[in-house]
């Protein structure tokens, strides 16, 4: 892994009010709402509802939004250099090397027409210049790491024969071959069960806390944000409207992040009807809570 | 009322055996092997269990989807066929696990909800379709709308509504609520619960969120590879009493991440 800390505070990733809007028939629509946060080498989760913006704040630090959506940032600094005004060659480097995501939808992110160890393979050798055969051995070894079950045999499979959560893991294995700074995964486990999950979270936790990465963690699951986080943004409406320590996002203050916690069913609350989110509108301009900084 | 073998209420659905198995001869997936189940009437039975374990498969065979099955299914004592006619649908219907596949992008909602009623001679179609809609809380506006007009937890209403609009006593729900986010989550939920108690249903409810299982159910059964290793009730859930160590292993996993249960976790096949 290469690179000083360019950002302040140890920050590898510094945004400052950042906004996409799309340019749409019937009007703009704002899906990111001048935003700043920043990512050092920690697990940094971001939550809120459908629609809130989360992975539109994802793909805009790669610049991965297609017209007619359209980014505009005081800043969005990584690792000492300006995302915005690199060329987009710049940018391929970046992307393919220092930071990686993964997508929402795994299977658009796959070749369709290729195996799914040609494209690991290819990643690998892309990125390592190892011959053929070594690439194959640790694709191989790379489908274990994340849980599959017989690797072999997956490794010949198309994109369209494997399942959600086969699709997922696969991804999550190509993210890692680069060794990046940065990862960005959008709900990278949504369609794993508890078991699984929990031992693939383990691979990406262990290369935060041994190798130093940073992480930005896009998930509705608020349970799972608070177990595996350092910190958590929760957005509303493309705005930050709450950020906190992770552990403590249980005694979160916005009304916001407080509906969505009691919207949960717990195993250790006697059922009955769930309280359902009752959206203000004043929540789109008022100042946001800001337990971490504080 | 009659009394089976088990001296408890005849219950409404009694699975017994279920073998399902895919493929031919040289590439056989044994997905479900031996799975014996009863639900009461009204009654919320959940089956839990990892990817891939067989819950949806079970579902299917229940529904009639896949007719390639053996073992028995009986509905109110009667026996199940491989094929399943009118009568059976109008009793049972399923909600699918993506409620972005199983409705028909071209079809409006009117159309999606109009035509089971269409096939089964029902009457007074108009009206159904537009009760149907205040039932799952979608106002009259949605009603010429069409699938990718709708939000995920619109679609899901929809969904729901189909499976309603026949009136059936049982309802197969596979992950209903999986691709929403939590809030949406807890409308479609409660939505369930008001619907079952105004109208007596019984639900099979397929899902791997144990917190969502315990919220909604009176009893689980849980699958690992194709068969059932434990069925419990919620109180036992609730006080994480499982017998069996693949189920403790669920429970502690659902319960959050934790780096040393991840290290420890083990694998049941
Ligand atoms: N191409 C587009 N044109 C217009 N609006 C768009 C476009 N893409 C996204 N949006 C809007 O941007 C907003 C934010 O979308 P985003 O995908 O970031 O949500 P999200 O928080 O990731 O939601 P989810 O949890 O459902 O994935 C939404 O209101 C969405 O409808
Ligand atoms: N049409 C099919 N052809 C071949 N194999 C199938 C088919 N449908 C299911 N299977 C296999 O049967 C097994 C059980 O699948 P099933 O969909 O019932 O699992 P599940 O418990 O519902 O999993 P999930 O939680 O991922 O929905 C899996 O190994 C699956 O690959
Ligand atoms: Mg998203
Ligand atoms: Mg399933």
């Amino acid at each position: 892994m290469s690179g000083a800390n360019g950002g302040k505070d140890g920050a590898l990733l510094t945004v400052e009010d950042l906004s996409v809007r799309f340019h749409t028939r019937t009007g703009i629509v704002d899906a990111v709402r001048n935003i700043s946060f920043s990512v050092g080498r920690e697990k940094v989760g971001i939550v809120g509802e459908s629609g809130s913006g989360k992975t539109m704040t994802g793909r805009s630090v790669l610049r991965l939004i297609r017209p007619p959506g359209e980014i505009t940032a005081k800043r969005m600094e990584f690792d000492g250099q300006d995302l915005l005004k690199l060329s987009e060659k710049q940018m391929r480097d970046i992307r393919g090397d220092r930071i990686s995501m993964v997508m929402q939808d795994p299977k658009y992110s796959l070749n369709p027409v290729m195996t799914i160890g040609e494209q690991i393979a290819e990643a690998y050798r892309v990125h390592t210049g190892a011959s053929s055969r070594d690439a194959k051995t640790r694709a191989v070894e790379m489908l274990a790491a994340v849980k599959i079950r017989d690797p072999e045999r997956v490794l010949s499979l198309y994109p369209h024969e494997v399942s959600g959560g086969m699709g997922q893991r696969i991804m999550i294995a190509m993210m890692l071959i680069p060794d990046p700074d940065l990862m960005i995964a959008d709900e990278p486990t949504s369609a794993l069960d508890v078991t699984v999950q929990m031992q693939v979270l383990a691979i990406i936790d262990d290369l935060v806390t041994k190798r130093g990465m940073g992480l930005m963690f896009v998930s509705h699951d608020l349970n799972l944000v608070a177990s595996f986080c350092d910190r958590v943004i929760i957005m509303y409406a493309g705005q930050i409207v709450e950020t906190c320590k992770a552990s403590e996002l249980d005694q979160a203050q916005h009304p916001y992040t407080r509906g969505l916690l009691n919207s949960l069913p717990r195993l250790d609350r006697e059922p009955g009807p769930l309280p359902v989110l009752e959206r203000q509108e004043s929540w789109k301009t008022e100042p946001g809570v800001d337990a971490y900084f504080k | 009322m009659p009394i089976s073998s088990d001296a408890g209420p005849m219950p409404l659905i009694s699975v017994t055996d279920l073998d399902v198995r895919f493929g031919s001869d040289d590439e056989i997936v044994h997905a479900v092997r031996g799975v014996s189940f009863n639900v009461a009437e009204g009654e919320t039975f959940g089956l839990v269990g990892e990817s891939g374990s067989g819950k949806s498969t079970v579902l299917r065979a229940m529904s009639g989807l896949n007719a390639d099955w053996t073992g028995t299914i009986e509905i109110g004592g009667t026996r199940l066929g491989r094929v399943r006619g009118k009568p059976f649908y109008k009793r049972v219907q399923m909600v699918f696990q993506d409620p972005y596949g199983s409705l028909h992008p071209r079809h409006t909602v009117d159309r999606i909800l109009s035509e089971p009623c269409q096939i089964h001679g029902m009457s007074d179609i108009d009206n159904r379709v537009r009760e149907v809609l205040i039932a799952v809380g979608l106002g009259p506006t949605f009603r010429f709308r069409y699938p990718h007009q709708l939000s995920g937890g619109q679609r899901q209403r929809v969904a729901i509504a189909r499976a309603l609009i026949l009136e059936p006593e049982i309802l197969l729900l596979d992950e209903p609520t999986s691709a929403l986010d939590v809030s949406v989550q807890a409308e479609i939920l409660n939505l369930l619960q008001r619907l079952k108690q105004e109208r007596g249903l019984t639900f099979v409810l397929v899902s791997h969120d144990l917190a969502v299982v315990a919220h909604m159910c009176d009893r689980l059964a849980v699958m690992n590879a194709g068969r059932i290793v434990e069925e419990l009730t919620i109180a036992q859930l609730r006080a994480s009493e499982p017998a069996e160590a693949y189920t403790r292993q669920l429970l502690k996993a659902s319960l959050g991440y934790d780096r040393s249960a991840a290290a420890g976790m083990e694998s049941f096949d």
